[in-house]
């Protein structure tokens, strides 16, 4: 574990996830959702929890991305509020 | 507006909440802990147990396998059921919304320009070099589960993945040629029949549901611990059989608003 590696993995992530909330276009948003993810993938397996880190990197970054785009597509892009 | 503010104040009370919650945990790497007891030195638990027994019951080398496929074996079929009822609850919905309003009536400009360009040359044809290579590593994924870290809802994923990026980058009917409605959906319950069945079979033999060692005699291997072996890669592949498939209907449904025509 070294700590300057989780530190900059963890700010990254808060800055990840506030903006994932903020941004106003909703394919950004999963953009970022989706980079979250990665830095979850990349936190974990830095742990030494390699088969979370691999189901997080396939299911949380790769899939679950692509099913928001998916969906973003579907609906109107921009959010209202 | 007014919502807003409760939602945040709900979020901030919750948060709040968890973060108390965290001085309760061991700090990390405490060897008291009952997550690590047992290291060196430490209480005695049942993790201590998994790590110096895993490899003798069942000549599996990686323990969160063994564990997941094993010893906690009925907790992951459910969770592999769960998988299943999101799938069919997600196409419930889809199908029904699909039905209810026209998908042609609200789409973006910007939609409708991707939907048209069907001559993506750079990306159909690297894309068509890409999918049997994840679909090789998924297999891999899959088989060497109990060796390596993955595992059959990893191997699952990726398999579906590569049926994803069939659609995405040419049209969804090019992936629904090669894996229809029919048939994904049967292969969504095959997956968590051949995992149940498992069960079945242990408990027909006079053992408990689930309890791979009893499959001895119908998986001809030298002893029960090969025979726990190899049944966590028998439900395993069951497992991706039914991640697959449910992760594939998912994308073509959702992207399709149900109709299962043209995708993104």
């Amino acid at each position: 574990m070294i700590f300057t590696f989780d530190f900059v993995i963890l700010i990254f992530m808060v800055v990840a996830a506030i903006i994932a909330l903020n941004v106003k276009d909703l394919l950004s948003a999963s953009m970022i959702f989706g980079i979250y993810g990665f830095l979850i993938c990349l936190l974990w397996a830095e742990m030494g929890a390699v088969d979370v880190a691999f189901t997080e990197a396939a299911v949380g970054a790769g899939v679950s991305a692509v099913l928001f785009i998916a969906t973003v597509f579907n609906t109107k892009r921009k959010s209202s509020d | 507006m007014l919502s807003k503010v409760f939602a945040t104040i709900a979020v901030v009370i919750t948060g709040g909440l968890l973060l108390y919650g965290v001085y309760d945990f061991p700090s990390f790497g405490d060897p008291n802990s009952p997550p690590n007891a047992g290291v060196e030195g430490g209480a005695d638990s049942v993790s201590q147990y998994f790590i110096t027994q895993t490899y003798n019951d069942s000549k599996v080398p990686n323990i969160v396998t063994a564990v997941l496929a094993d010893y906690r074996g009925y907790d992951t079929m459910f969770e592999t059921v769960v998988v299943f009822a999101a799938g069919i609850a997600i196409f419930c919905i889809m199908r029904s919304l699909g039905n209810a309003n026209d998908p042609a009536k609200e789409k973006d400009e910007m939609h409708s320009f991707t939907h048209g360009d069907h001559n993506r040359i750079i990306i159909g044809t690297t894309c068509r070099i890409v999918v049997p290579i994840v679909q090789i590593f998924a297999l891999y994924v899959i088989a060497h589960g109990h060796y390596s870290p993955g595992g059959g809802f990893q191997g699952g994923v990726l398999l579906g993945a590569s049926f994803i990026l069939l659609a995405l980058s040419s049209d969804l009917n090019a992936a629904l040629k090669r894996l229809s409605e029919k048939n994904y959906f049967a292969l969504a319950a095959i997956g968590v029949l051949i995992y149940a069945g498992f069960g079945l079979v242990a408990q027909f033999l006079g053992a408990n549901f689930l309890e791979y060692g009893v499959l001895q005699p119908l998986l001809f291997t030298d002893g029960p611990e090969m025979a726990r072996s190899h049944s966590m890669l028998g439900v395993e592949i069951g497992v991706a059989f039914t991640v697959m498939a449910i992760m594939f209907s998912i994308y073509a449904n959702l992207s399709t608003r149900g109709t299962l025509k043209n995708g993104l």
